[in-house]
């Protein structure tokens, strides 16, 4: 078990950190015809906007409450009722988040009672959802609050078995999926594939392989997100066989969702590697009452040989991981089943499934401290967001882009991390990077008493050997 | 920051934008606003000088969300691209450990780092709980013997434009003046060629921009003291109040600094700006104009009759592929008449401008360009702009980078004409790289791909569908985000 070692100093330097405020944006993103309204001033917006676009290369529907100097000190209840009027009478979407920021926390806003105030100002509007959650930027990062949302949503939108009626197993095919935010649009399309291949139902929120996995929609434009989880849905999640949750950080929604209907969970850290997808695709097979397809069999197989292939690369190798922690513990439970080392590992907050992270020490911190813990402890490969850019330069050390944001590399998004397959092709581009890295090369030595050709002889040489 | 304050910033006599209402910027419309706040406009505008450690004071999302997103380069230092915040935590809001923080962080950037200065910007909690923030940075200026230059634009207080200026307004207050140039090297100055000193306002070298222009400068003998804030030093911006004359490069966001040096110092400044090769002669006749030297107007003439030759030569095979294309303009401030002038340099027919944070100056200029039946966008939102493209025969968007993927979803090809932008478009030689990228959009072979229904399907797609949510957003206001001017 790692030694977790807390944060000490003062000035946070190269921010790994993404504000759980965009990750409560997110978890909404995942629904469709959705709005989320960041409750906060317009920079809080803004900034979380061109993250999204540059991160997703989609247009990204969010809105602000838009603070002022006046309803900052005066009071912001009335921004959140205008605001919500605004978006209902433009747009009708099928839901609105309004995730709290820093600003509006420390001003000391019911965001409950503003969306009470609305109510009651607009009941034309009652037949759309709205979820309000508390997410300053001051407390956790992307992954709770996108797992803050999901809860939130799960509260406000899914009836309990008794008001409802609901029964679990009614569904008979039907899987719930709470998916973690560190499930990329590709992982998510890739566990809805694996399930359906049981002849399953899943149900996943939130979906971004359906909003944000990059497609061209035949609409020209959309003010609201093009896809993602029904809400309507939600209603009918009562009725499943059984719900799997993905991702560690999940397990209040997984709480407040068996709460509320009775359907038994499932529950996975992460997806990476042999082991934990054996875990799933065991699930599966119990679930289905049904034996595990050829297909499955296949890529098992295909993915037992590559850890083979890429074992004489990725054995004793040192790699420097910077992400939120269920991205971080699976990475690190990966590598470590192909024989490679977590020398350095930094989250950039603490969760208690930090502890399943196979490596010495994680550090709560920043890139800094992931620099300066690589440079020490002479880590070949860095995985972290594309801030890692830079670190990596300083270091003189290569980078694979993995967690968000990752703005200079086209697809990272949607990149396939989970499954048999998504595990095969990280160790591919694990083993490539070091490939380059020309380990071990012998390098030309010049002898002087070889009997050189005049033309090699005197300093202009280029490669002797 | 007292309202007062804000007040006299929004108030700023030289700003077009302030003769006809009270204050030059509208406020923020819940639910239905684009654009950045008041941090973001005061971090944006002094994040280019590289030298300096830029901390932010508060919580994660406004440094968090935001660092490390911009294309401006510096030909040295690189500390400006390293993110600081004080990541205040709810711990430290609640037991109001914010100053104490920041006090120690400050002294960790300057430990860690041996920054030239240290500017501090100020963000909604710590401005909420009422940091004096002012304070500290005064305290550990005196204690670590570093500057540390206060910048308080929380972002609340308003616009991004707003933020701008307060931090131009904390260059002119704390940093302009406190030091004198550096001597001119040896053997330069000789008879008939004496070195003017200038500065450039509103520069931010994206891209390397700055770059382009600047061996102009060096062949003409003028010395760039300080770009504010492209590729700047803060060394440099010390100097500041010994230009003879300023240029506002392209951008209003930053005018006060030119107003307020020439009410302190009596330097005078004009507007102007790099893009398209007749905008580019101009400013260097500005300068010569100004500084009434008979040898820098005769060398000014020179350098522009050969840039101008040899632009157009090199130009000449883009213009002919370009010819008559139509290209809708959705910018704003400044650029809706700077990038027209450098489009029709290239041939193609601008149908429309966007106007957004124009003033009556930049309309007068449309039209005198475009002509006076020129259409302006006053107010565009996506369905306008997407119906204008498709009714007009557009071959163009060319509009701010976060609206890029608004642009591809309705397949229109798009140039992205702001900060994010990877290729520099400024000064002569930037012509050809303009001319390079509107052709390597505007000819892919893409576009009829993606506009080509499958071989299997029947019906026609690409016709706009009529379902309920593109009906409900036929009136909607919210405007394509612009980030018209720099700033």
């Amino acid at each position: 078990m790692p030694e977790i070692v807390k944060r000490k100093k003062a000035l946070s330097v190269s921010p790994l950190k993404a504000s759980s405020t965009v990750g409560a944006a997110l978890a909404f993103l995942g629904f469709n015809r959705a709005m989320p309204m960041l409750h906060g001033a317009q920079g809080c917006t803004a900034f979380g906007k061109i993250l999204f676009v540059r991160h997703f290369r989609e247009p990204i529907p969010l809105q602000s409450t838009a603070i002022d100097q006046i309803s900052a000190v005066m009071g912001s209840e009335s921004m959140v009722v205008e605001g919500l009027k605004t978006l209902c009478e433009k747009h009708a979407p099928d839901l609105i988040g309004v995730p709290t920021t820093g600003l509006v926390e420390t001003q000391g806003a019911d965001i409950q009672m503003a969306v009470r105030v609305f109510r009651q100002t607009y009941p034309q509007f009652d037949a759309i959802p709205v979820v309000a959650v508390s997410t300053p930027d001051f407390t956790g990062s992307m992954e709770s609050g996108y797992a803050e949302a999901t809860r939130a949503i799960i509260d406000t939108l899914v009836p309990t078995a008794a008001e409802a009626g609901t029964q679990p197993g009614r569904r008979r095919r039907q899987v719930n999926v709470l998916a973690g935010s560190h499930l990329t649009p590709g992982d998510l399309e890739h566990l809805k594939d694996l399930i359906e291949l049981f002849g399953l139902r899943p149900v996943v929120l939130p979906d971004l392989s359906d909003s944000l996995d990059g497609h061209l929609p035949e609409s020209d434009y959309s003010p609201l997100s093009i896809g993602g989880a029904l809400v309507s849905d939600l209603t009918t999640l009562g009725d499943a066989l059984a719900t799997l949750v993905i991702g560690d950080s999940m397990q209040a929604p997984a709480d407040a969702l068996q709460a509320r209907t009775g359907v038994p969970d499932h529950r996975f850290a992460h997806l990476m590697g042999l082991d934990a997808v054996d875990a799933l695709i065991l699930t599966l097979s119990e679930l289905a009452a049904a034996p595990v397809p050829a297909k499955i069999e296949r890529q098992r197989a295909q993915l037992q040989d590559a850890m083979l292939d890429c074992h004489f690369m990725l054995g004793m190798s040192r790699f420097a991981i910077a992400a939120d922690p269920d991205l971080l513990v699976g990475l690190t439970q990966m590598l470590a089943g192909v024989g490679a080392e977590t020398v350095v590992a930094v989250s950039p907050i603490n969760a208690p499934s930090l502890t399943n992270a196979v490596c010495d020490q994680v550090k709560i911190g920043d890139l800094e401290d992931l620099e300066l813990g690589a440079r020490a402890r002479l880590a070949e490969v860095l995985i972290t967001n594309s801030h890692g850019v830079h670190t990596g330069q300083r270091l003189g050390i290569p980078l694979l882009r993995a967690g968000f944001p990752q703005y200079d590399l086209l697809g990272g998004f949607q990149r396939t991390w989970i499954g048999y397959q998504g595990t095969r092709a990280t160790l591919f581009d694990l083993a490539n990077i070091l490939l380059t890295q020309e380990k071990g090369e012998i390098h030309p030595y010049r002898s002087p008493l070889k009997q050189w050709p005049d033309n090699e002889r005197h300093g202009n040489l280029q490669h002797a050997a | 920051m007292k309202q007062k304050d804000i007040a006299a910033l929004l108030d700023e006599p030289a700003c077009a934008h302030n003769r006809k209402e009270k204050s030059g910027c509208a406020k923020p419309k819940p639910g239905a606003t684009a654009g950045g706040c008041t941090f973001d406009g005061a971090q944006i505008a002094m994040l280019p000088i590289g030298d300096v450690a830029h901390i932010v004071h508060g919580s994660i999302a406004c440094a968090g969300n935001s660092w490390d997103n911009r294309g401006t380069r510096s030909s040295g230092p690189t500390l400006y691209k390293i993110g600081m915040t004080t990541d205040l935590t709810e711990q430290d809001i609640i037991m109001g450990r914010g100053e104490k923080r920041l006090f120690h962080s400050i002294k960790q950037a300057i430990d860690s780092y041996q920054p030239a200065a240290v500017f501090v910007y100020n963000t909604c909690v710590p401005a909420l709980t009422g940091d004096d923030m002012v304070a500290v940075c005064k305290d550990a200026q005196a204690r670590w013997g570093t500057p540390v230059v206060p910048i308080d634009a929380a972002g609340f207080y308003g616009a991004k434009n707003l933020g701008s200026r307060i931090a131009g307004e904390a260059m002119v207050r704390y940093v302009c003046g406190t030091r004198e140039p550096d001597p001119l090297p040896e053997g330069i100055e000789r008879e008939g060629f004496k070195i003017h000193d200038i500065c450039l306002i509103g520069e931010y070298n994206i891209a390397g921009e700055l770059w382009r222009v600047l061996p102009l400068f060096d062949e003409l003998g003028l010395r760039v003291l300080c770009t504010l804030s492209g590729d700047g030093r803060f060394r440099e911006v010390q100097t500041m109040h010994r230009a003879e004359v300023n240029m506002m490069v392209c951008s209003r966001a930053l005018v006060n600094v030119a107003r307020k040096l020439q009410d302190a110092y009596g330097t005078p400044w004009f507007e102007g700006s790099f893009y398209g090769v007749r905008d580019v002669s101009q400013a260097l006749r500005d300068f010569a104009r100004i500084l009434d030297d008979p040898d820098l107007t005769a060398r000014v003439e020179t350098v522009i009759a050969r840039e101008e030759a040899r632009a157009n030569a090199a130009l000449a095979p883009w213009r002919q592929r370009l010819q008559g294309r139509k290209v809708l303009l959705y910018t704003g401030g400044v650029k809706s008449w700077s990038v027209i002038s450098a489009l029709q340099d290239l041939g193609m027919t601008v149908v429309a401008s966007g106007t957004r944070k124009s003033t009556e100056d930049d309309k007068a200029r449309i039209r005198e360009l475009m002509g006076e039946d020129a259409v302006m966008i006053e107010e565009g939102n996506p369905r306008t702009l997407i119906d204008m493209v498709n009714t007009q025969g557009v071959d163009i968007l060319i509009a701010g980078g976060r609206n890029m993927y608004t642009a591809l979803k309705a397949r229109i090809p798009f140039l992205d004409i702001n900060q994010e932008r990877e290729f520099g478009y400024s000064g002569y030689a930037g012509m050809e790289e303009l001319a390079k990228q509107l052709c390597l959009t505007i000819e892919s072979p893409v576009w009829e791909a993606v506009r080509r229904p499958a071989p299997w399907a029947r019906a026609v797609i690409a016709q706009p569908a009529a379902d309920a949510a593109s009906v409900t957003v036929a009136n909607e206001a919210e405007s394509i985000a612009v980030e018209a001017s720099h700033a």
